[in-house]
């Protein structure tokens, strides 16, 4: 097996194909992504952004096409996913807090279950990762008592906690009011700018440009085309794209 | 021609979750007791113009206050039967409802059977069955441990409610959005620790409520006891009633025993409405 070093990329999808029964999402995708790069896939609903950042994750198998994470290939059944997912950490759109725990105990409990660490140095870090979150005073409310935007910060602090490599966030803001939504993007592009590796999909477009190193647009399970936000945004080339952004601008 | 693949989007035929949707259970409320009560008082009152009819018989009320403690070391028993039955059937019946959920399709299928098997039969029938066949003792090495008739219908009424529990567990879990299983397993937790950490605590809380009222059920189960000869409230007041030998204490007897059962199970279907009230609320 090939050694991944950090010049290569971080996480490689080839040819990627997905299909749940008769409805086929994924139509081979193929993109890199290097360490301490952030990438924003856009595209209409039902293109399969959701889906392929699933497939990194092994939350979803693939049928054919290779995703490779760190060198490691995630499409072999002997894959071990914990491991996998470990190195991954996952924001979802509707947040997924545990709502039986409370702020705090939701940030420690994988560090502490999964990874065995101790738990007064995962608590150190729990309360640090709260405070980078700016959610200080927070940390023994439950999640119920919290908006739509805190909780996603703590979902995030939750992913951060396992100390990942690569982070995926999937249409983190598309549940939240949108005075939420502000707190949550800042928080996304203080990671992006500590050199998080992020794979974001996203409708925030304005975000997209800001924060992404590239810009990927996906359509029927295709990427269409994808370049640097600056180009992306100012002249898309496939009718496809332009049409999308008229849409939505 | 027919195009049978689409590359569309297309909706799925909706599937209601298992069990999350029951219908309204049965329970005890407040007019049971009125009617109950309403009843007992003509029942007296006309129990009571028939004994003075007849001289030198004692009142209705004062034959009833009579029999009371009688009466109550009976339904005693109805609650200690309920009480292991429910533990039993708790006990035996949570391990059944996980299994419910295993990956591994042949546990899966033969406690999907266990359950719908006890859930589905008559609960007297089991009675007879447990009488009839267990033992009347079992030797445990050098100790003879009898099994008197009591304690077998107390197993024999664990067994449906073993199954009723397994269902509960089963529908409780499923009842959890599969996205708290997604986020635990992005957070590499392993599927034991995603079912005891993070989805069972949940449900201990959406359990609770169905869990008491099938206790309340149970209990009021219990005097089916009596047709396999138990000596419950039941069938004690049947032999109070045959060495009376008085036609007009016949309803107030029953209706009395009525009262028993009401005044214990009342409280805990209030019980049960006001934790279903509290749990909605989060």
């Amino acid at each position: 097996m090939m050694v991944w070093t950090p010049d290569q990329p971080i996480v490689r999808l080839k040819d990627v194909h997905k299909s749940f029964s008769a409805l086929t999402v994924l139509k081979g995708i193929s993109l890199d992504v290097m360490k301490g790069e952030v990438i924003c896939i856009i595209g209409p609903s039902g293109s399969g952004k959701s889906t392929l950042l699933r497939c990194v994750n092994a939350l979803v198998p693939i049928e054919r096409g290779s995703i490779t994470v760190e060198g490691q290939e995630v499409n072999d059944p002997k894959l071990d996913k914990l491991a996998l997912r470990r190195k991954v950490g996952m924001v979802f759109q509707q947040y997924n807090l545990f709502p039986h725990k409370t702020a705090l105990e939701n940030v420690m409990m994988a560090p502490i279950h999964v990874l065995k660490r101790d738990r007064k140095e995962v608590e150190a870090q729990a309360l640090a990762l709260i405070k980078k979150v700016r959610l200080e005073g927070k940390e023994h409310v439950y999640p119920g008592e919290l908006s739509g935007g805190q909780q996603q910060r703590i979902a995030i602090a939750r992913s951060l906690a396992m100390n990942p490599d690569v982070m995926l966030f999937d249409e983190v803001t598309a549940a939240l009011d949108p005075e939420t939504v502000k707190g949550v993007l800042v928080t996304i592009r203080e990671l992006a700018e500590d050199g998080m590796t992020c794979m974001i999909v996203t409708h925030e477009m304005g975000f997209a440009r800001e924060v992404a190193n590239q810009v990927y647009f996906t359509d029927g399970g295709l990427l269409v085309e994808h370049g640097p936000p600056k180009e992306f945004f100012a002249n898309p080339r496939d009718p496809r794209t332009k049409q999308f952004m008229d849409q939505i601008l | 021609m027919i195009v049978s693949r689409t590359d569309l989007a297309v909706l799925k035929p909706f599937r209601l979750g298992a069990a999350a949707t029951s219908s309204e259970p049965w329970r005890f409320t407040l007019w049971h007791g009125v009617a109950l009560l309403a009843a007992l008082a003509v029942a007296i009152g006309i129990g009571e113009a028939q004994a003075q009819a007849a001289i030198g018989k004692p009142g209705i009320i004062e034959t009833m206050i009579k029999w009371t403690p009688l009466l109550l070391q009976g339904f005693a028993l109805n609650i200690a039967m309920s009480f292991l039955a429910m533990a039993i059937g708790t006990v035996v019946g949570v391990p059944l409802g996980l299994a419910q959920i295993s990956l591994l399709p042949p546990i899966r299928g033969s406690s999907w059977f266990v359950t719908q098997f006890f859930r589905n039969s008559p609960w007297l029938v089991l009675l007879f069955y447990c009488m009839l066949l267990l033992p009347f003792e079992v030797r445990i090495g050098d100790t003879v441990v009898p099994l008197p008739g009591w304690l077998k219908s107390t197993i024999g009424l664990s067994l449906p409610v073993m199954a009723n529990v397994s269902e509960l567990v089963r529908g409780a879990v499923r009842s959890i959005p599969y996205t708290q299983w997604e986020a635990a397993e992005s957070l590499a937790m392993t599927r034991r620790q995603t079912l005891w950490m993070i989805i069972l605590p949940q449900c201990v809380k959406r359990m609770t409520p169905p869990w008491m009222n099938l206790y309340a059920i149970l209990t009021v189960a219990t005097p089916l006891t009596s047709v396999v000869g138990v000596s419950e409230a039941m069938t004690l007041t049947g032999d109070i009633l045959s060495s009376e030998g008085r036609t007009e204490l016949l309803v107030p007897m029953y209706l009395y025993l009525l009262l028993f059962f009401f005044i214990y199970c009342y409280p805990i279907a209030r019980a049960t409405i006001a934790l279903e009230k509290r749990f909605q609320v989060r």
